[in-house]
């Protein structure tokens, strides 16, 4: 992939509308949550005694911000479905699988800034409203970094899986439906399933195993943070193969 | 040279059949009509041509390589299928930028193709709202950002003004004029016969006529003898080629103006009207044509 590739893709994505405003949205989906949850259990009763925890509590808005993210990164290539201007593209990039590796590089640097910025600006609005309450902490315990760190990186994961899916789909609506089953839907509907088996499904479904890396405590059945990023980066990584497969193989 | 060289092309959706055999060669310093009724073929082999579409079978080469193995195409081969697959919502300018970044083209050079089409002023507007022909504009000249030598351009006039058609046909003109290659498809003869020097005609996904436009002429319809005569059913026998009664008139083919003249005026019979009908390219592309267009209407 040549940096041409990546200045265009760049322009690309900086010259529609629609990125900044899922950017914006995803941004304030975060600093909502990571201010209202708070607020909610500051003021309940004895707050420090709730068994929740700071960090995870500023950084609720993960489960929407990661469709909102998804969608962006559904449309970075769906849109170019949805109006043709693929074949544009594809005439100045023969090299189909080049232009999509193109797109998620662009893609990956802008959302990690991007939401990585958000979930410091959650934490840190989320432990001004939960000032006093003793549940309040700082980056310097244990554990906080990463997990702020963590969900800048599920986030912009949950961006790309949503553009290999678009890559896949080609179709918006489809994409975006598709990202919603795998990030939202099945992971909750698998705790349903019974035995050891659906413990397994559970465990290293989608976002149950990516949303790890974004919270403090691991819960018990659950991957370890890293391996947890590790086993959804490996579902994005599989989707992505047989996308560009598909994209090389199809008539634009 | 050759610019494009198509060999036995062919490509099926399924049990359809798009493109069938198709072996052509499309040639610099010229504009190359690509003719056929809808349905045909032609944005299929162009999509071929372009490396857009797989072909079935058979192969298709510009200046010898695949559209895929061109390293930067944009500087060698510039194309406008559809004028309308354009992102609505980006300003023409940073459309044509991402096009020309991701073939090292300068910044520069979008605002000059900008200027050569005439869209500077709008350059700053979002697509969405450009009507046909200025959408169209921004096709050609994204075509041109690399200052290619090849041109491709699918319906170029389709829908467009005449003030529109005028220009783009003045365009094309002008490029081949340069030496470039012009390959242009259209279903309207009478668009290619005032823009194209080459025509190749295809019907039914197959190839019906390559030759140049004059010479495509006497592919088909050959021309007649009009006649008209009030003891038409004297002089007809008398005639040597073959007559056809056509109203108040007949239509003689095989022999010339002149030679009907000497005939009637030996017979002593009154001619009334006496005319040679030059074929028309219409006529010949419809004849060419009869039997491979997709959906015929059926005379009332």
């Amino acid at each position: 992939m040549s940096t041409l590739v990546l200045r265009s893709e760049w322009t690309k994505l900086r010259s529609v509308r629609s990125t900044m405003w899922t950017l914006i949205a995803t941004a304030v989906t975060m600093l909502a949550f990571g201010i209202l949850l708070p607020l909610a259990v500051a003021n309940s009763s004895n707050p420090a005694e709730s068994g929740l925890n700071g960090t995870d509590l500023s950084l609720t808005g993960l489960g929407l911000a990661a469709l909102t993210i998804a969608a962006l990164g559904v449309l970075t290539i769906s849109g170019e479905y949805r109006t043709g201007s693929i074949r544009t593209s594809f005439l100045a990039v023969p090299g189909r699988v080049n232009m999509l590796a193109g797109k998620a590089v662009v893609f990956t640097v802008v959302s990690l800034v991007v939401t990585t910025a958000a979930a410091f600006l959650s934490f840190f609005a989320g432990q001004l409203v939960l000032d006093g309450t003793g549940l309040e902490t700082t980056l310097g315990a244990p554990g906080v970094v990463r997990t702020v760190v963590g969900a800048g990186l599920y986030l912009t994961a949950s961006g790309l899986l949503g553009l290999v899916l678009g890559a896949l789909i080609r179709h918006t609506p489809g994409a975006i439906v598709s990202a919603i089953a795998l990030i939202l839907v099945l992971p909750q509907i698998s705790a349903l399933l019974p035995g050891q088996w659906g413990e397994t499904v559970r465990t290293y479904l989608t976002s149950n195993a990516g949303q790890q890396i974004a919270l403090l405590e691991t819960r018990p059945g659950m991957l370890e943070p890293w391996a947890g990023l590790g086993v959804y980066l490996l579902w994005i990584a599989v989707i992505g193969i047989v996308a560009a497969v598909l994209l090389h193989r199809r008539d634009a | 040279m050759t610019a494009i060289t198509a060999t036995n092309l062919t490509k099926r959706y399924g049990a359809t059949v798009a493109v069938q055999d198709l072996t052509f060669e499309v040639l610099p310093g010229r504009v190359t009509g690509f003719l056929g009724p809808n349905g045909a073929g032609k944005s299929t082999t162009m999509r071929m041509i372009l490396g857009l579409d797989r072909p079935t079978s058979g192969s298709v080469k510009i200046d010898g390589r695949s559209y895929a193995e061109l390293r930067r195409p944009l500087n060698k081969i510039g194309a406008l299928l559809d004028a309308k697959a354009v992102h609505g919502g980006r300003t023409a300018h940073n459309h044509l930028l991402a096009l020309a970044q991701s073939n090292g083209i300068s910044a520069k050079r979008v605002t000059e193709v900008l200027d050569i089409v005439g869209l500077t002023e709008v350059a700053g507007r979002r697509i969405g709202g450009f009507s046909l022909g200025m959408g169209q504009r921004l096709g050609i000249a994204a075509a041109m950002l690399g200052d290619p030598e090849i041109l491709i351009f699918d319906e170029p006039v389709n829908g467009l003004d005449p003030e529109g058609i005028l220009w783009v046909r003045t365009f094309m003109r002008k490029l081949a004029a340069e030496g470039r290659t012009v390959f242009v498809s259209s279903h309207l003869m009478s668009e290619m016969a005032q823009t194209a020097d080459h025509l190749i005609v295809i019907g039914k996904g197959q190839l019906i006529a390559d030759a140049e436009v004059g010479e495509f002429i006497g592919l088909s319809s050959q021309g007649y003898v009009r006649v008209g005569s009030p003891q038409l059913s004297q002089l007809a026998p008398l005639l040597g080629g073959e007559a056809v009664l056509h109203g108040d008139h007949l239509r003689v083919t095989g022999v010339t103006a002149a030679e009907v003249g000497e005939t009637a005026a030996r017979a002593g019979l009154v001619l009334h009207e006496l005319t040679f009908v030059q074929p028309t390219l219409e006529a010949a592309y419809m004849e060419l044509t009869k039997g491979s267009v997709e959906y015929e209407a059926v005379a009332a």
